[in-house]
């Protein structure tokens, strides 16, 4: 089972090193790059590719370990007894199966995504150690040991917001998602137009890299902005010669798709107030 | 495919076997250069070759032991110099190590070739009389060389006379004169240092700088959990007469901070750095608020630099104002004559009273939790009087401005 790419994905040879090494020795995969790189698109990508089923389990500020394994609702079952409920004796009606339990009964090997692993409390991916390293773990209010059929890949997403823990990071193989080299971004991009024209593409790109690479940017715009641009301009079909850089107007057309900040566009337009010398 | 890469392997492994091999030194060399490696994932990384998940060239050798032995982006930039260093190093390769290297395959060297040479420089090679003649030149230069004990590098020829310089070829790392201007897709992966912005030990960038932020988040803001509200649960039951559990936010974190920044200095860049720094991060706490200083804390501080002279709110009033929960930052470069900071009437701009060390020692009686971030890189700390003298009134509370400076710093602040 090797994972090389997509058609709508262009894998870089590092990544796709390590998500075989992750894949081969059946270890959770650490992904973490700039927004926008594509890290959350890899685990959708990897399980088409190996046509496996995905659980994608979203981590909020206010996700607990216990709640991808299962949770129990308590008040429901209190508030039934006092119905008088029959069923109330059953617990397992109390109990609602979290995405890793999901992933664990699945009969085929499948891919689990943990995205946005950071958000969470600290303490978070110590709480779930011994359920990613053995695949199994237990159920009090029922004494059972669920325990995976087939190993699902599990592929973690980070944002940086918070420093994970050492002995969990010792289990994972890690990949730093870099922002892509033109080269790699022309492929990427001709993947998702395929029919794009090149002088477009080329002065498009241009234009990106210059925004990009001016200093002082709140948020830099990433894969993803490129990509929601260049489906603007196709659909407005501009000239690529509209794209041209005057050096009175800074901003291209269509640049929300690229800056979504109010203070990176005033950067802009006081740069291009220097620009013309007023 | 397989068979090649048996190749690479059975050579690691073989190494694995040796005490100077060059994966345990690869290992133990990322130990000296504070990459955090462990056993387990140097077992790793030899269960990844057992299970051939590379092929066998060197390349994808660097980036799986980069998947499996670094954990962090801060340490790539220190993982590809030990690795540049590790498998290139000719000097440090004991010369029949080097030797029995030489027994390459030969599709290594002719993947290797097709990867890095032109076609001329191919061709004059097969001139030479192809591979086998050079890599029998290549032993015999070696040999000789033993024998005579000159310096390796000398022989192996960076001047690009030997042929073994001028082709610059560069079997699974050892670098044979490698001649850069000649070879520029021959830099190698990890020798082009990506990275380097990552690493935290070096002074904040603007990338750098995001990251910070997210940790002065992380530090103000823990998770918000609905907890039971006890007491209005036994009321409202009793009220209702069935159970009716009501919960209630759990006690969130508010953080409150005070930062004096020192402005009109060849620090300013930096300062106003921090200042942007914190009121991005403004959401996180409870309360932000800042002042300005010049060099030393006095009588006066200002909220706008532009009025400094005509609106400067008494430092006293701050005192009275900014309670002990607030944890107080000061951002300075700390760099003045010590005067300034020891004697009344020592201030550079104004007659002060005064002495700087009092009020700074004022400062820190009235908020117990307090760092300060000094932008100076802390290898030079020694070498000002003023910066010793401040970190002492601080209690070594001092920290330089990079991401674990400030790391250090949000602890101490914590406590």
């Amino acid at each position: 089972m090797k994972f090389t790419g997509t058609k709508e994905y262009i894998s870089t040879k590092d990544l796709t090193i390590a998500v075989n090494a992750a894949i081969t020795l059946e270890r959770p995969l650490l992904v973490k790059g700039e927004p926008g790189t594509g890290k959350t698109e890899l685990a959708k990508q990897v399980a088409i590719s190996l046509g496996l089923e995905i659980f994608e389990w979203t981590i909020k500020s206010t996700t607990r370990a216990q709640q991808g394994l299962y949770e129990y609702d308590a008040v429901s079952r209190l508030r039934d007894s006092q119905i008088g409920d029959k069923n109330v004796s059953d617990v397992k009606r109390y109990i609602k199966k979290g995405k890793i339990w999901n992933a664990f009964e699945s009969e085929t090997k499948s891919v689990l995504l943990i995205d946005e692993i950071d958000k969470a409390d600290v303490e978070f991916p110590n709480d779930l150690l011994q359920e990613l390293d053995k695949m199994e773990f237990f159920v009090y209010e029922t004494g059972e040991i669920i325990k995976s059929k087939k190993r699902p890949i599990v592929i973690i997403t980070s944002n940086n917001e918070k420093e994970l823990p050492d002995a969990f990071l010792r289990r994972c193989f890690f990949h730093y998602i870099q922002f892509p080299d033109n080269e790699t971004l022309i492929k990427i991009v001709n993947v998702h137009f395929p029919g794009i024209k090149k002088t477009l593409l080329d002065r498009a790109l241009h234009r990106f890299f210059e925004i990009r690479e001016t200093p002082g940017l709140k948020k830099k715009p990433s894969t993803s902005e490129v990509l929601d641009w260049l489906k603007l301009l196709l659909t407005e079909d501009l000239d690529p010669s509209e794209l041209k850089n005057d050096g009175k107007n800074l901003l291209p057309k269509l640049h929300g798709a690229l800056l979504k900040n109010e203070q990176d566009i005033q950067l802009f337009e006081r740069l291009a107030f220097i620009a013309r010398g007023e | 495919m397989n068979k090649t890469s048996n190749y690479l392997r059975d050579w690691l492994l073989s190494l694995g076997e040796n005490s100077s091999s060059m994966l345990l030194n690869l290992f133990s060399e990322l130990k000296n250069a504070r990459v955090p490696v462990s056993i387990q994932e140097y077992l790793n990384l030899l269960d990844c070759l057992n299970k051939n998940v590379i092929a066998f060239n060197v390349e994808d050798f660097y980036f799986l032991s980069r998947a499996s032995l670094v954990k962090n982006e801060k340490h790539i930039d220190r993982f590809d110099l030990v690795f540049s260093n590790v498998f290139s190093g000719i000097e440090q390769i004991p010369i029949d190590e080097l030797l029995s290297m030489v027994e390459i395959p030969k599709e290594w060297v002719e993947k290797l070739s097709e990867k890095f040479l032109t076609e001329k420089e191919m061709e004059e090679i097969q001139s030479l009389g192809g591979f086998d003649k050079l890599m029998e030149t290549l032993k015999k230069r070696l040999a000789e060389q033993e024998k005579r004990h000159q310096g390796g590098n000398k022989w192996l020829g960076t001047a690009g006379t030997s042929p073994f310089g001028a082709f610059g070829y560069n079997p699974e790392g050892i670098r044979i004169g490698q001649n850069e201007s000649r070879h520029q897709k021959a830099i190698k992966v990890w020798d082009k240092r990506e990275f380097k912005d990552l690493d935290d030990k070096a002074e904040l960038g603007t990338r750098a700088m995001k990251i910070a932020l997210k940790r002065l988040r992380q530090w103000a803001r823990t998770g918000v959990y609905e907890e039971i509200d006890l007491e209005s649960t036994i009321k409202s039951t009793a009220k209702n007469g069935f159970l009716d559990v009501k919960t209630q936010p759990e006690k969130s974190n508010a953080v409150k901070v005070l930062l004096f920044l020192d402005v009109g200095g060849s620090m300013d860049s930096h300062i106003r750095k921090v200042e942007e720094l914190f009121s991005a991060s403004r959401s996180a706490f409870k309360y932000l608020e800042y002042f300005y200083f010049h060099n030393c804390l006095y009588e006066g501080v200002w909220k706008n630099n532009r009025r400094r002279w005509n609106n400067q709110t008494s430092t006293n009033d701050i005192f009275n104002t900014f309670g002990k929960e607030y944890k107080c930052i000061f951002v300075g470069d700390a760099s003045m004559s010590p005067y300034e900071i020891l004697y009344p009437g020592g201030a550079n701009e104004h007659y002060n009273k005064i002495s700087g060390k009092d009020w700074l020692e004022r400062a820190i009686n009235q908020w117990s939790s307090h760092i300060w971030i000094n932008p100076v890189p802390q290898k030079y700390w020694n070498y000002t009087q003023s910066i010793e003298i401040i970190n002492k009134i601080f209690s070594e509370k001092m920290v330089p401005l990079t991401l674990s400076g400030l790391d250090k710093g949000m602890k101490q602040l914590m406590v």
